[in-house]
C-alpha cells in the first residue's frame, strides 16, 4: 500500500488480477466489496444467534406468569439488548452486506467508490458490538431501559450508560462512512451508460436508505451525546427542573427512530422487487412507481415520528397531524404491494426458495402494515400503545418482513457467491417450518395485546397465560428452525450442483452475466451500457 | 499496490482501518471508563487519542502519496468531493439535533412549563412549578445552576462573528489565488485564514472563562446553559478541526502539491470552513442574538 506504482500498466501487469492476501490478514485488511461483504453477512449471522438467544430467554421467562426464570433487571436488559443487536447488529449489517456484494455487480462497476473506507465501515462493527456486549458483564448489569432509552429512567443506568451510549456512536461512524460509500458508488461508479432508471430497484432502495441514514444518524448521536451530558456534565436537556424536557428526547430520538425503521425495510423492498419479477419470468411491473413510491416512503417517513408519542401528551394539532401523515405512508406502501401482486399476476410462476420467502415476505408484511395503520390512529393507539400488540405489529414488519427478506436474498444470490445451487428440498422446508412457527409466535401477541398485556414487563396476568405459552412454542421452534438456514449455508459452500451464471431462468440483470461464482475482480472493464441493455 | 481498472484507483491491503477501529476502540473504553471514575481510564482515553492521530497520519499520508503519484483520475476525484460533501451533510444533522433542542425549548417546553398552553401543559405549571414565569433565557422552574447572566451579543461574540467572516473571505481568496495556479499566494491567504480560525478559538476560550468566572454561566445554568455549552463547543471543537485541516493543506501548498486543475484538498477543507462557519452564524442568531 505504501508503495505507489504509476507506471503499473506497463510492467505490473500481473497485479491486474490480484487476488486476496493469503490468510487471516487477508480478511482484516481486504478492499474487495466482495469479501467485505461476506464479512457482513457473517458478522450479522452471528448476531442473529445472539440476538435470537436473548429472544428466548424472554420467551422463556414469559412461558408461564410470575417470575421463574431470571431476575426482572435482566430481563429488562435482554429486551433491550436483544432489540439493539438485532436491529444494530443484524438487520443492518446484513443489508450492507448485501450492498457491497451486489450494487457494485449491478452497476457493472470494478468496486465500492472508496474502498478503504469501506474495510473500516465493517471493521467497526466487531469492537462497537464488544463494547456493546461487554456491558452485560457489568456490575451494574446491561442497559435495561429499552432500546429507546428514554430519560429520566435511562439516567438512572449504572456504569454501563457511558458504554452504551459510545457504543451506539460507534456504530453510527460506521453507519454513515457505509452510507456515503454506497451513495458515492451508485451516483458515481454505475458503467458507462446506466441511467439511473435503468437501476435495479435493489440500487435504486439503497440509495434512499442510504440517504436516510447520513440524514438520521448523526441526530441519534446527537440525542445521545445529550444523555450523555446530562447524566454526566449537569446539563439539563431532559429535565423540566432545569427548562428541558424529557418529552424532548422522544422528539428527537423518533426523529431519527422512525426513518430508521424504514432503513431497515426499505433494502428488503428493493430485494422482493428482484426476486418476486424472477420468478414469474416477467419484469417488474410498474418500475417508475416502485421508484417514486420509494422516495415518497423516505420523504414521509421524516414528517410522522410522534405517532410512537400519541401518549405523551401533545397538543391536539400535532396528534392529528401526526395521525394523518402516518396514515399517508400506507399510500406509498399499499403501491408496492399492488405492483409485487401485479408482477405476479399471469406470470409463468414458480416457488424455489426465495420465491417462497417472497411471498411470505409480501403477504405478512401486509398484517404488520395493517397493524401499523390500526396503531397511526390516534384514540386507538392510545388504547394499545405499549401493549403486547405494538410488538405483534413491529415483529410483524421485522421478522416475516426484513429477517424473511434477509432470508430470500441469501436463497437468491448464493449460488452467485459460491457457485453452487442450496439444497431445495431443505430450502423449502426451512421455509414451511419457519413461516408455521413465525405465525405461533408472532400472531397471539395481537390478542393478548388487545386484552391489555403491557411489554416489556416479565410478569403478566393470568388470563395471558394459554396464548403466551402457544408464542413461547413458537419461538424455540422459530429459533431452532433457523439451525437449518445454517446447514444449508455450509452445505452450500461445501458443494452442490453447479450454479450458471444465469442462475435462474428468469434472471435480469448484470449480476447474473458475470461467472458462478462471480469471480475475485467483476467489471474490470466497464460495460457499455445501451437504452436497450437489460440491466433491471 | 494497486490494480488499474479503467483507471480507477482501488488500493489493495488496507492497514490503516483496522489500526482506526483500535484507536477507536480504546478511546471509547477509555472514555468510559474515565467517566465512570476510573483511573486507568483518563490514561487510556489519551492513548487511544495518540493511535487516533497515529491512524490519521498514516492514512493521509497514503492518500496523499497516493494522490502525488497521479494514481487518481478524475472519476476518483469525483468520489472524494461526494464524500466530503455527504460527510458535511451528515455534520450539519448533527448539528440540526441541538439547535432542534434549543428552539423545541424555547417554543415548547418553555411557555408549557411558565403555564401556557391548553390540554395538561399548563398543568404541571400549576402542581409542580406555580409562579414560575418563563421568559427566555432560563434555567428553569427550580433555577438549577444558582442564578446566571446571559451571554450578550455584542463584545466578543460580535468579533467572533467578524473574525470567522472575514475567514471565509480570506479563504476564498486563497482558493481565486490556487485557481490561477499561484501556490504562493495562496499559502499566504491559507495562513491569515487559519490564523484568524486560531484566534476565533482563543476568544471562545476567553468567553468561556468570562461565562464561568463573572457571568455565573456553567453547563449547569439550566436549559440556556446546557444549549449555549454545547452548540458553541461543539462548534468550537469543528473550528479547531476545520483549522487544522486548512493548517496541513497549507504545508502542503508550500510544499508545492497543488495546481491549477488539482486540489481538492484545498477545497475539501474549504467546504468544511465555510459549513463552519454558517453554523456560527445559526448560533450568533439563535443563541446570541435572540
Ligand atoms: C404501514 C406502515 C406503518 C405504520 C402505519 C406504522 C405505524 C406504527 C405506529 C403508530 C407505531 C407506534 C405504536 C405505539 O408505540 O403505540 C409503530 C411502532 C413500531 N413500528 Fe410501525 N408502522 C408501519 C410500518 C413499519 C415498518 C415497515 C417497520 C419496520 C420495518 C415498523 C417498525 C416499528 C417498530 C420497531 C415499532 C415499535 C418501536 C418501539 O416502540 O419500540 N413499522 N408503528
Ligand atoms: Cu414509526
Amino acid at each position: 500500500m505504501s508503495q505507489v506504482d504509476t507506471s503499473h500498466d506497463a510492467h505490473h501487469g500481473d497485479h491486474d488480477h490480484h487476488g486476496p492476501a493469503p490468510g487471516l490478514m487477508r480478511w482484516i485488511t481486504t478492499t474487495n466489496h466482495k469479501d467485505i461483504g461476506t464479512l457482513y453477512l457473517w458478522f450479522s449471522l452471528i448476531m442473529f444467534f445472539i440476538g435470537g438467544g436473548m429472544a428466548l430467554i424472554i420467551r422463556a421467562e414469559l412461558w408461564a406468569p410470575g417470575i421463574q426464570i431470571v431476575d426482572p433487571m435482566f430481563f429488562n436488559s435482554m429486551t433491550t439488548m436483544h432489540a439493539l443487536v438485532m436491529i444494530f447488529g443484524v438487520v443492518m449489517p446484513a443489508f450492507v452486506g448485501l450492498a457491497n456484494w451486489m450494487i457494485p455487480m449491478m452497476l457493472g462497476a470494478p468496486d465500492m467508490a472508496l474502498p478503504r473506507l469501506n474495510n473500516w465501515s465493517f471493521w467497526i462493527m466487531p469492537f462497537a458490538f464488544t463494547i456493546l456486549l461487554s456491558t452485560l458483564f457489568m456490575d451494574s448489569g446491561g442497559p435495561a431501559g429499552g432500546w429507546t432509552m428514554y430519560p429520566p429512567l435511562v439516567l438512572q443506568m449504572g456504569d454501563s450508560f457511558a458504554f452504551v451510549v459510545f457504543a451506539i456512536h460507534f456504530m453510527g461512524i460506521s453507519s454513515v462512512m457505509g452510507s456515503i460509500n454506497i451513495v458515492a458508488t451508485i451516483f458515481n461508479m454505475r458503467a458507462p451508460g446506466m441511467t439511473l432508471m435503468q437501476m435495479p430497484m435493489f440500487v435504486w432502495t439503497w440509495l434512499i436508505t442510504a440517504f436516510l441514514l447520513i440524514a438520521t444518524i448523526p441526530v441519534f448521536a446527537g440525542a445521545v451525546t445529550m444523555l450523555l451530558t446530562d447524566r454526566f456534565f449537569e446539563t439539563s436537556f431532559f429535565s423540566a427542573a432545569g427548562g428541558g424536557d424529557p418529552v424532548m428526547y422522544q422528539h428527537i430520538f423518533w426523529f431519527f427512530g422512525h426513518p430508521e425503521v424504514y432503513i431497515l425495510i426499505l433494502p428488503a423492498f428493493g430485494i422482493i422487487s428482484h426476486i418476486i419479477p424472477t420468478f414469474s419470468r416477467k419484469p417488474l411491473f410498474g418500475y417508475d412507481s416502485m421508484v417514486y413510491a420509494t422516495a415518497s416512503i423516505a420523504f414521509l417517513s421524516f414528517i410522522v415520528w410522534a405517532h410512537h408519542m400519541f401518549t405523551t401528551g401533545m397538543p391536539l394539532a400535532a396528534e392529528l397531524f401526526f395521525m394523518f401523515s402516518t396514515m399517508m405512508i400506507s399510500v406509498p406502501t399499499g403501491v408496492k404491494v399492488f405492483n409485487w401482486v401485479s408482477t405476479m399476476w399471469r406470470g409463468s410462476m414458480t416457488f424455489e426458495t426465495p420465491m417462497l420467502f417472497a411471498i411470505g415476505f409480501v403477504v405478512m408484511f401486509t398484517i404488520g402494515g395493517l397493524s401499523g395503520l390500526m396503531l397511526a390512529i390516534t384514540p386507538a393507539d392510545i388504547q394499545y400503545h405499549d401493549t403486547y400488540f405494538v410488538v405483534a405489529h413491529f415483529h410483524y414488519v421485522l421478522v416475516p418482513g426484513a429477517i424473511y427478506s434477509l432470508m430470500a436474498a441469501c436463497y437468491f444470490w448464493i449460488p452467485k457467491w459460491t457457485g453452487n445451487m442450496y439444497d431445495e428440498k431443505l430450502g423449502k422446508m426451512h421455509f414451511w417450518i419457519s413461516t408455521i412457527f413465525v405465525n405461533v409466535l408472532f400472531f397471539p401477541m395481537h390478542f393478548v395485546g388487545l386484552a391489555g398485556m403491557p411489554r416489556r414487563i416479565p410478569d403478566y396476568s393470568l388470563q395471558f397465560a394459554d396464548w403466551n405459552m402457544i408464542a413461547t412454542i413458537g419461538a424455540f421452534g422459530f429459533g431452532f428452525s433457523q439451525l437449518m438456514f445454517v446447514y444449508i449455508i455450509f452445505k452450500c459452500i461445501k458443494g452442490g450442483e453447479k450454479a450458471t451464471g444465469e442462475v435462474w431462468e428468469g434472471a435480469r440483470g448484470l449480476e447474473w452475466t458475470v461467472a458462478s461464482p462471480a469471480p475475485y475482480h467483476t467489471f474490470e472493464e466497464s460495460p457499455t451500457i445501451t437504452p436497450n441493455t437489460v440491466t433491471r | 499496490m494497486s490494480t488499474a481498472t479503467d483507471g480507477y484507483y482501488i488500493p489493495h491491503e488496507a492497514k490503516w482501518p483496522i489500526v482506526g477501529s483500535i484507536g477507536l476502540f480504546v478511546t471509547f473504553m477509555g472514555l468510559g471508563s474515565w467517566l465512570n471514575g476510573s483511573g486507568v481510564g483518563e490514561i487510556t482515553f489519551y492513548a487511544g487519542l495518540a493511535i487516533m492521530v497515529f491512524m490519521l497520519f498514516g492514512w493521509f499520508a497514503t492518500v496523499i502519496k497516493e494522490s502525488q503519484s497521479g494514481a487518481y483520475n478524475g472519476q476518483v476525484d469525483t468520489s472524494f468531493r461526494m464524500c466530503m460533501s455527504w460527510f458535511i451533510f451528515s455534520e450539519v444533522m448533527f448539528f440540526g439535533a441541538f439547535f432542534g433542542a434549543l428552539f423545541y425549548a424555547r417554543q415548547f417546553s418553555g411557555p408549557w412549563l411558565g403555564g401556557e398552553g391548553a390540554g395538561g401543559a399548563d398543568v404541571t405549571n400549576a402542581v409542580l412549578w406555580s409562579g414560575y414565569n418563563y421568559v427566555w433565557p432560563t434555567d428553569g422552574p427550580a433555577n438549577v445552576g444558582g442564578g446566571f447572566q446571559p451571554m450578550g451579543w455584542f463584545g466578543l461574540p460580535l468579533i467572533n462573528t467578524l473574525l470567522l467572516l472575514t475567514s471565509g473571505f480570506t479563504c476564498t481568496v486563497a482558493h481565486h489565488a490556487i485557481k490561477d495556479g499561484d501556490q504562493k499566494k495562496m499559502v499566504r491567504w491559507l495562513g491569515a485564514t487559519v490564523a484568524l480560525g486560531f484566534i476565533f478559538v482563543a476568544c471562545q476560550a476567553f468567553e468561556y472563562y468570562e461565562a464561568y468566572a463573572h457571568l455565573g454561566l456553567k453547563m449547569s445554568s439550566g436549559i440556556y446553559g446546557s444549549t449555549f455549552f454545547m452548540l458553541t463547543g461543539f462548534h468550537g471543537f469543528h473550528v479547531c478541526m476545520g483549522a487544522v485541516m486548512l493548517f496541513v493543506v497549507m504545508l502542503r501548498g508550500m510544499k508545492g502539491h497543488f495546481t491549477a486543475e488539482n486540489h481538492f484538498a484545498f477545497e475539501a477543507a474549504a467546504w468544511y470552513w465555510h459549513f463552519v462557519d454558517v453554523v456560527w452564524l445559526g448560533l450568533f442568531v439563535f443563541v446570541y442574538l435572540f
